[in-house]
């Protein structure tokens, strides 16, 4: 059996959790724990605390897994773990919370570091009035027009495989540009 | 009681904070990752500061404050070095030269810089001695520490915001291939050329900020500033081991078996 991995990165409470279930045909292995902070508890109940775990079997000898990382910057030990052998990233955002862009950012960067793979960024919760422009979003998030953002709704599952199709659309054509 | 520890678990600004509350009287040592200061407090006020290293004589500071010439400072050095900064300052009064307030306002400033430079420090040891007071031959102030907690918190705020954005020294720094990035059109300053003459893949940051002695806060500082203006990017150390993946990217090593591995995988995500 081979296996290959993709991980979804972002800050917390970006929808890295609701994103892999929305496609997973497992239930997602998710170590979620009671928040602590009072300022997080605020915005929601639990939290992924090591990883969240999906898998898509493709065919009889090949299944994608996908990794989802912890979203608080006191667990960032595991994230050079889980990016080891990554066939690329998806660094989740949510649109809705201008405060986590910064956030967003400098996790990009440090997966990037880690691991020179191709990413998408996915502007989650756009389904919101609140939700922030796409294009605003590249600006504060400083993002290269060649860079894919694209915006999704994590809960709908026709948006998270447009987000995986279009990463592996990346990953394709960077092979290709490989060969030239 | 013992006032003593690491600045990991207490830092200047909450150090600063109990002597003012407790209108403390003594000396802090702080051994940092360079160099060693001592600042004196007399009933919660700011007294005394120097850097061990640095010449912090009242010539010295009143030279780099250009309240006298550079002849003076040499005259004062070869013909006055045997008085006493007291001594010093009460001829520079008497001759005309300079009143008392132009000596104690210059003095507050510096002492209020090595203050500043203190807040920088996130590694180190203190000890705060209630028996030891400035030197007698040196002039000390009155100083609130008020003023100098609060620029503390800013810098501490500042801090906490640029180990988010750059949490690793130990990555190594890029220029970025966006076209029409030119650095000759950017307006740097000299520090910011002396970081940027050491941008190369092969050296850390943590590298760069030896080389060019600055400490954490300065360094991120200025990569913070380079990456806000797009000129740079954090990337892996060139050269460095790469941590041994556990899982390989693909598991195979042929490059059509690999992209009809990512065709398979699109397929099987359309199908969903």
């Amino acid at each position: 059996m081979q296996t290959v991995k993709m991980v979804v990165t972002g800050p917390f409470n970006a929808g890295k959790t609701e994103f892999i279930r929305s496609v997973s045909e497992i239930d997602v292995v998710s170590t979620e724990r009671k928040i602590s902070s009072a300022a997080e508890k605020s915005i929601k109940d639990a939290t992924t605390v090591a990883m969240d775990f999906g898998r898509i079997t493709v065919d009889e000898d090949l299944v994608l897994y996908l990794f989802g990382t912890p979203g608080q910057r006191r667990f960032d030990f595991m994230w050079e773990i889980l990016s080891e052998g990554m066939l690329g990233f998806i660094v989740m955002v949510d649109s809705t919370r201008p405060e986590t862009f910064r956030e967003a950012r400098s996790i990009l960067e440090t997966f990037h570091a880690y691991a020179p793979t191709p990413y998408v960024v996915a502007a989650n919760k756009q389904d919101k009035k609140e939700a922030w422009d796409i294009e605003d979003l590249r600006h504060v998030l400083r993002l290269d027009a060649k860079v894919k953002l694209l915006p999704c709704i994590a809960r709908d599952r026709d948006s998270v495989k447009t987000i995986l199709l279009e990463l592996l659309y990346s990953i394709l054509s960077e092979m290709e540009n490989g060969e030239k | 009681m013992a006032l003593s520890g690491n600045l990991r678990d207490f830092t200047i600004t909450q150090l600063l904070n109990l002597i003012n509350l407790a209108n403390k009287t003594g000396t802090l040592i702080v051994e940092g990752p360079s160099e060693t200061a001592k600042v004196s407090f007399r009933e919660g006020k700011l007294a005394y500061a120097q850097i061990d290293q640095e010449e912090s004589s009242l010539a010295s500071v009143l030279h780099k404050a250009k309240k006298i010439t550079t002849g003076q400072y040499k005259s004062i050095q070869q013909g006055a070095s045997h008085i006493s900064d007291k001594e010093l300052g009460l001829l520079l009064i008497n001759a005309g030269y300079l009143s008392q307030e132009d000596i104690l306002v210059n003095l507050q400033q510096h002492f209020s810089d090595i203050i500043q430079r203190l807040f920088s420090w996130v590694e180190g040891f203190f000890d705060f001695d209630n028996d030891t007071l400035p030197p007698d031959d040196r002039i000390s102030v009155r100083l609130d520490l008020e003023n100098l907690i609060i620029e503390g918190s800013r810098q501490m705020r500042e801090w906490e915001q640029l180990q988010d954005e750059i949490p690793s020294l130990d990555m190594a720094l890029k220029f970025t291939d966006r076209p029409g990035t030119n650095l000759r059109n950017v307006n740097l300053s000299v520090d910011e050329w002396r970081v940027v003459s050491y941008i190369n893949p092969r050296n850390t940051i943590h590298q760069i900020a030896s080389t060019t002695k600055m400490n954490d806060l300065e360094i991120r500082r200025i990569v913070y500033g380079l990456l806000q203006a797009g000129l740079v990017e954090i990337t892996r150390l060139e050269g460095a081991v790469p941590t041994a993946p556990t899982v390989r990217v693909f598991p195979t090593e042929d490059k059509e078996e690999q992209k009809s591995l990512v065709n398979r995988l699109i397929d099987r995500i359309r199908s969903l």
